[in-house]
């Protein structure tokens, strides 16, 4: 079984359509009804970003996601992503070890570097140890959820004497970790190392990348020893504007892209389309995009999709998860899994590395 | 006969252009020079015009474009470089500046270069020696020691003066020289896996490669 989801940068972004900037308190709580909406409409994963700096939002996601938790039943709660270079390692083992109390084990992470240099001195980090500090500070809270007492000395975190993060693991499982990078194969290798997922942003990036990225990541998770190459955990991003009739989409979106954070007053959205995997159009034609990703990075696990960014109105995100619920992620779900290998595994979960008996 | 790859930039504007004119001579003197040593050239020209927006988009979001891909993947692939811009207010033009931004830091550290440039007067000339030469020496190239302007004078009568003929073959024999001293280019994978995870964990491996 695939997973289908959303995942959110948190912008407060001015809708270029009407110049209005919302509220930090509306983009929060906008967010927060994504995610009940989410469910609603049969998704499995709702994601969020952390930022730390303007025009972003999400600082503290776990008191977020907690509240999530607390209005959903079956929802996965995930991170896209949770900055593993400038957190604590320590807090994040006990912030999420938390989560997963409060939600019944429905949380995982995706692990993240950060690219803007300024956040890293707010935190006492310095952005040109950022791979150092990905794999020094993830070695830590590898540990942290899987060992009782933990004593501990690294070169960017004051060492650990009989240390103990609690509450430990529920059921003794730590949740599953994923790591996104667009372009470090030493973040892939990590990935690779420990076993765990491997997620391509997917979004702003063409295609290329995210096939060299994969491959990697895919040949190393087999010479780690973890399984075959078809068997690593596969997570995509991706980027979707629908509506019924396809030049209706194109027309609504058009301001939105020229005008969005990242691309916007740059290529065209024919180009950016071309170029990277945005679709804008029919929920027929979002259908056929998706389903061609697989040819590039082969049976995969995870699918979310951003449709919430570049001042978006809440109303139309809303829309945009109604036609992915009724009518995408259906179709998706049956497609994906014609001619799927038996030895593909699910995406994981907690009840199924509870089950595998994933407790190291 | 061995062969090399030769890539010519050349950012002018009009069409035709003399910033052109310019480096189809120096491309044509090169392999000329190249031949009599038994070395023969492919040569692959990029118009930094025909890539203009999409350089521009680059800057924006980060990557190149499939046209603008190729066109980059032909300077970092190259065996020597000629790369040719008009002078606009006492340096490069921006669309040749940009053009070079948008190329990975690393991915000129030691090709042999010859830089030359058209303007209007030759009181514009030492641009090429307090602009052009510091950026490629930035860049870890080789940059020749002869640099070539043009001005609108020695294209003067629709003839090439014979100054600028000399200057045009000492340029093209001294990147030659450069270039049959090296063994063909290999371009690095940006993909590939430089070290194990073991080095990773021990620290041993340097943050990052900023050596500049």
């Amino acid at each position: 079984m695939m997973q289908f989801g959303i995942f959110t940068v948190g912008d407060v972004t001015p809708d270029p359509t009407t110049g209005r900037e919302p509220t930090e308190a509306e983009r929060i709580t906008a967010m927060m009804t994504l995610a009940q909406k989410a469910e609603e409409v049969g998704l499995d994963v709702f994601a969020l970003g952390e930022h730390h700096n303007p025009p972003f939002v999400p600082s503290s996601p776990t008191t977020m996601l907690g509240y999530v938790a607390g209005r959903t039943d079956r929802l996965l709660l995930s991170t896209a992503t949770t900055l593993i270079t400038t957190n604590d390692p320590v807090k994040i083992a006990e912030d999420y070890a938390m989560l997963q109390h409060l939600a019944g084990g429905r949380v995982d992470l995706m692990m993240g570097r950060g690219n803007m240099g300024p956040v890293y001195p707010w935190f006492g980090q310095d952005i040109r140890n950022g791979i150092a500090l990905a794999v020094e500070n993830y070695a830590l809270l590898h540990r942290l959820w899987r060992e009782d007492v933990v004593d501990w000395e690294g070169r960017f975190r004051t060492p650990l004497q009989s240390f103990t993060a609690t509450p430990r693991p529920l059921d003794g499982v730590p949740p599953f970790v994923w790591h996104g990078s667009i372009r470090s194969p030493e973040i892939a290798e990590q990935a690779a190392y420990y076993g765990d997922g491997f997620f391509a942003n997917h979004i702003f990036w063409p295609r290329e990348h995210t096939e060299r990225m994969v491959g990697l990541y895919r040949q190393r998770f087999e010479h780690y020893g973890h399984g075959g190459a078809d068997q690593a955990i596969v997570g995509l991003g991706g980027q979707v504007f629908m509506r019924r009739n396809s030049q209706d989409a194109v027309r609504e979106f058009r301001p939105y892209f020229d005008n969005a954070p990242v691309y916007g007053h740059g290529p065209s959205l024919e180009e950016f389309t071309a170029e990277t995997p945005l679709t804008v159009g029919s929920p027929q034609q979002v259908i056929d995009r998706t389903l061609t990703f697989r040819d590039y990075v082969g049976d995969y696990q995870r699918q979310l999709f951003l449709i919430d960014h570049a001042g978006l109105p809440l109303k139309t995100a809303l829309e945009q998860l109604d036609l992915l619920g009724e009518e995408v992620v259906p179709v998706l779900r049956k497609e994906f899994a014609i001619g799927r290998p038996a030895h593909v595994p699910d995406a994981p979960t907690h009840e199924s590395r509870k089950v595998a008996g994933v407790t190291r | 006969m061995s062969r090399r790859t030769l890539t010519v930039v050349s950012a002018g504007l009009s069409q035709p252009s003399s910033t052109r004119l310019l480096a189809d001579q120096l491309a044509a003197a090169t392999r000329a020079d190249l031949a009599e040593r038994g070395m023969s050239v492919d040569v692959h020209v990029v118009e930094l015009r025909d890539h203009a927006h999409d350089i521009m988009n680059h800057l924006l979001t980060g990557f190149p474009s499939a046209g603008l891909r190729t066109a980059i993947d032909a300077v970092a692939g190259a065996d020597g470089l000629i790369a040719v811009t008009p002078i606009f207010n006492a340096s490069y033009s921006g669309l040749f500046k940009s053009f070079f931004d948008v190329i990975d830091g690393t991915a000129l550290a030691d090709t042999p270069v010859l830089a030359a440039a058209t303007g209007g007067t030759a009181r514009h000339s030492l641009a090429l020696e307090h602009a052009l030469r510091p950026m490629f020496t930035y860049l870890h190239a080789v940059v020749v020691p002869t640099a070539v302007f043009a001005a609108t004078e020695d294209w003067a009568g629709g003839t090439v003066d014979s100054s600028l003929r000399a200057r045009v073959r000492r340029a093209a024999r001294e990147l030659a020289d450069q270039m049959v001293r090296r063994d063909e280019r290999e371009v690095a994978d940006p993909f590939a896996l430089t070290t194990t995870f073991e080095e990773l964990l021990s620290g041993r491996e340097p943050a990052l490669g900023l050596d500049q």
